[in-house]
C-alpha cells in the first residue's frame, strides 16, 4: 500500500457562539465532528457535500488555515496538529490552498507578479537574481499570457483569476494542494479548461490534492476518491469509479439520484428528500441524516453509526442500515 | 405541443445599455416562440444575455440606462410588450407573465411577512376579499409544499430556509395563475437534494396549471431533464434553437457541441481523462468581431466566419435554426446549403 502523506484522524472543529451579557459560549456549531481519512502521495481525494457540511472547514483545518478543536494531523509521518508557529513554516510551504473566489482571495492592489514575488521570497525558492524567470515561468505555466504579471487582478476574467490563484499555490514548490471549490465560480466552458490545467500540472508536479466541491460531476471527473460528508460527519469513502455501481449510503445515493443527468432520453424522476439540512448547532446524538433518510431505524437515533469497511478495498461507510442497501 | 399557436412570440429584440464606455448591445436580434404549456430553456455562459432577454420581456430594466431598438417585437395576445406603456406592462406582470429570480433572499422584501407579498399581486389583479385572498395565499403555500402553511405566512424571509424561500418566491409567482412563467436560474443557488425539490415541483406544477415556462440556465443536466425546447445563446446572439432531444444528440452549431462535450458524465468516469474544453474566453461585448461571434475559439473555422457574420437560420426546414456557416452533424443538405 502507498505511504499516506496524509493522516487525519478523529478531526474535530467547533466553533463556539457567544451571546448575552457576559459574552458566553451559549452554544457551538458543530463544523468538523471526528473526521478520520487519510490522503496518499500523488493522490486527489475529493470532499463532497452541499452548504454547512463541514467540507471547507475540513480542508482549511487539515492545513491549518483554522486550528482544530480536538483530533491530530499528520503530515508525512510528522504530528503538525500542534506544532508551533515557527516549526510549521516549512509545512507552510509544503501545503498550499486555492479558493473558490479568486478574485476575493487576491490583493487588488498588488501587481500579479509583486504578489508571487512575495511568497517566493519569503520561502527563499529561488535566488534573488533568477525570480523573474522563475516568475515568468509559471505565468506561462498555468496558461497566461507574459503581460500579465505587471497587471492587476481586476483586469482579468473569472477563470484567468483562477489561474492567478493556482500559480500562486504552485509558487512555493507545494506538495499538498487543497483545492476549496476552484471552479464553482466558473462558467463551464472556463470550468473545463482550468480542471484539464489542474490535472496537467499535478502530474508534471507530482502533486497530492484534497479537491472539495459541492458538484458530484465534477469531484467524480477529477479524483480517484471521494470522501461524502454530511453535517460535519464522512458518511461514505470509496473510490470514484465505483460510485454509481457501489455507492451504500442512503445519503450517497440521494446525493447520485438528485442530479440531473445530461441525457433528454434518460428523464427520470429526480430522488427527492424530504426536508432541510438539520442545523449544525448542537446537534442531538444519532445519525444527523434521520430526519431525512429514507431507511431510518431506532438505532439511528441513539449513536452515530462508525464509519467501517465496505467490502475489499478502500470503501467505509457509516449507516446501521447498509445491509439492506 | 408546436400545433398550438405561440402565447409569446419574440422577434428582433435588440436591447442596449448605455455605459460609461459607450452603447452596448446585450442582446442582439433574438427571435423565439414560446407554446402554451411548452418548456423553453435559454442556456449560455455569463452575459450571453439570457437574462437580459427575460428581463426586457418583463421590461424590468432600469429606463434611464436601457434602449430596446424600435424593431424589436415581443407579441402577447396582440400587444407589443417592447414598446407598452408602463400602466400596460402593470396589468402584465404577474397576471399574464410572472418571474422566479435566482436569489430568493435578496428578491424577496425582509421587512414583510410572507403573506404580505404574496398578496400583493393579489391586491392587484384580482378583486377578491381579504379574507379570501388570505385563503388563497395559504392555499398557494400548500400547492408548493410549504410545511405549515398556516404559520409560514406570518413569518419573515429570514425565517426560512434558502428551498423553503425559493418555494414563497414560486407561489408569489404562479398566485394569480400566469400564463407565462420565466424562472432565472431557479436552482442556481440551491443545493443538489434541495434543486431535486424545486425541479419536481415546478414539473408537477407546469402538468397542472399548463404554464408554458422560460427556464433560463446554465446547467445542461437540468435543461435535458425538464425542457421541451432550447435555445442556446452567445454574446448577445441566438445561434442554435432545436428541441431538447435533437439539441443533446446532433448539436448543429459548433459552441453548442462543444459546450455538450465540456462538461463531465456522471458515471462514466476515464481515469485520468482531460475533459474537451473550448479554448479561449467569451469576446468582450465592447470589442465583438465583425464575423462569427465564435471564430476565435470554433475548432471548425474557415475564412468566410471571419468576413460575414451568419444568419440565424432554418435550412432544412426542421424547425431548427441554427447561426452557422458550417454546421456539424448535418447530413449532404446542409453541404449544398453553405456551399451557395
Amino acid at each position: 500500500m502507498t505511504m499516506a502523506l496524509l493522516e487525519v484522524n478523529n478531526l474535530v472543529k467547533h466553533f463556539p457562539v457567544r451571546g448575552g451579557v457576559l459574552n458566553r459560549v451559549q452554544r457551538k456549531v458543530h463544523a468538523v465532528n471526528g473526521v478520520t481519512f487519510n490522503v496518499n502521495r500523488g493522490e486527489t481525494v475529493g470532499i463532497v457535500g452541499e452548504s454547512g457540511c463541514g467540507k471547507s472547514t475540513l480542508g482549511k483545518a487539515v492545513i491549518r488555515l483554522s486550528e482544530p478543536t480536538a483530533g491530530t494531523i499528520k503530515y508525512d509521518d510528522t504530528e503538525i496538529t500542534a506544532l508551533p508557529h515557527a516549526d510549521l513554516m516549512p509545512y507552510r510551504r509544503k501545503m498550499q490552498i486555492i479558493f473558490q473566489d479568486p478574485y476575493s482571495s487576491l490583493n487588488p492592489r498588488q501587481t500579479i507578479a509583486a504578489m508571487l514575488k512575495e511568497a517566493i521570497r519569503f520561502h527563499g525558492i529561488v535566488p534573488r537574481d533568477q525570480m523573474d524567470d522563475y516568475i515568468t515561468d509559471l505565468i506561462a505555466k498555468v496558461g497566461l499570457r507574459t503581460d500579465a504579471r505587471d497587471k492587476f487582478p481586476h483586469e482579468f476574467s473569472g477563470g484567468q483569476r483562477q489561474r492567478i490563484g493556482i500559480a500562486r499555490a504552485l509558487a512555493v514548490k507545494p506538495e499538498f494542494i487543497v483545492a476549496d471549490e476552484p471552479v464553482s465560480a466558473l462558467d463551464v466552458s472556463i470550468q473545463a479548461q482550468v480542471l484539464n490545467l489542474m490535472m496537467d500540472l499535478k502530474e508534471e508536479f507530482g502533486l497530492t490534492l484534497l479537491f472539495i466541491s459541492h458538484d458530484l460531476k465534477v469531484v467524480e471527473h477529477f479524483c480517484d476518491r471521494v470522501l461524502v460528508m454530511y453535517l460535519g460527519h464522512v458518511v461514505e469513502e470509496l473510490p470514484c469509479q465505483d460510485l454509481h455501481a457501489h455507492a451504500k449510503h442512503p445519503y450517497t445515493r440521494a446525493l447520485l439520484g438528485a442530479n440531473p443527468i445530461d441525457d433528454p432520453d434518460d428523464r427520470r424522476p429526480l430522488t427527492v428528500l424530504k426536508g432541510d439540512v438539520p442545523s449544525p448547532f448542537d446537534p442531538p446524538p444519532g445519525c444527523p441524516f434521520t430526519g431525512r433518510c429514507p431507511k431510518v431505524r431506532d438505532v439511528c437515533h441513539t449513536a452515530m453509526p462508525k464509519l467501517e469497511p465496505v467490502g475489499e478495498g478502500s470503501h467505509r461507510a457509516a449507516c446501521y442500515a447498509l445491509d439492506d442497501a | 405541443m408546436t400545433t398550438q399557436p405561440p402565447i409569446l412570440t419574440v422577434r428582433h429584440l435588440t436591447t442596449r445599455f448605455r455605459t460609461d464606455r459607450g452603447v452596448v448591445t446585450a442582446v442582439d436580434d433574438v427571435s423565439f416562440d414560446l407554446s402554451p404549456g411548452e418548456t423553453l430553456g435559454i442556456v449560455g455562459e455569463s452575459g450571453c444575455g439570457k437574462t437580459v432577454t427575460s428581463k426586457s420581456i418583463m421590461r424590468l430594466l432600469p429606463s434611464h440606462v436601457t434602449i430596446i431598438d424600435p424593431k424589436s417585437e415581443i407579441m402577447l395576445g396582440g400587444v407589443n410588450l417592447a414598446h407598452a406603456p408602463e400602466p400596460v406592462m402593470r396589468t402584465v406582470r404577474g397576471k399574464k407573465i410572472a418571474m422566479i429570480f435566482q436569489e430568493p433572499m435578496t428578491s424577496l422584501n425582509p421587512v414583510f411577512r410572507i403573506g404580505w407579498q404574496l398578496d400583493e399581486a393579489l391586491k392587484q389583479h384580482t378583486d377578491l376579499s381579504r379574507r379570501d385572498r388570505r385563503k388563497r395565499a395559504i392555499e398557494m403555500l400548500e400547492l408548493v409544499d410549504m410545511p405549515n402553511p398556516e404559520r409560514r405566512i406570518d413569518e419573515y424571509p429570514h425565517q426560512l430556509s434558502g428551498g423553503m424561500r425559493q418555494r414563497v418566491m414560486i407561489a408569489m409567482a404562479l398566485i394569480c395563475e400566469p400564463d407565462i412563467l420565466i424562472a432565472d436560474e431557479p436552482t442556481t443557488a440551491l443545493d443538489v437534494t434541495i434543486q431535486a425539490q424545486i425541479l419536481d415541483l415546478m414539473n408537477s406544477l407546469k402538468e397542472r396549471l399548463n404554464t408554458a415556462t422560460i427556464l433560463i440556465t446554465h446547467d445542461l443536466g437540468v435543461v435535458a431533464q425538464v425542457c421541451d425546447r432550447v435555445m442556446v445563446m452567445y454574446a448577445g446572439r441566438v445561434i442554435e434553437n432545436a428541441p431538447v432531444r435533437d439539441l443533446f444528440h446532433t448539436p448543429h452549431h459548433p459552441y453548442a457541441k462543444a459546450l455538450l462535450e465540456s462538461i463531465p458524465k456522471a458515471g462514466r468516469k476515464q481515469q485520468g481523462a482531460r475533459l474537451p474544453a473550448i479554448k479561449g474566453i467569451v469576446p468582450s461585448l465592447f470589442d465583438l468581431p465583425a464575423g462569427c461571434r465564435f471564430q476565435d475559439r470554433c475548432a471548425y473555422k474557415q475564412q468566410r466566419c471571419v468576413d460575414v457574420e451568419p444568419e440565424l437560420v432554418d435550412r432544412d426546414g426542421t424547425a431548427r435554426p441554427v447561426r452557422c456557416h458550417f454546421p456539424v452533424n448535418t447530413t449532404d443538405l446542409t453541404v449544398n446549403a453553405t456551399g451557395q
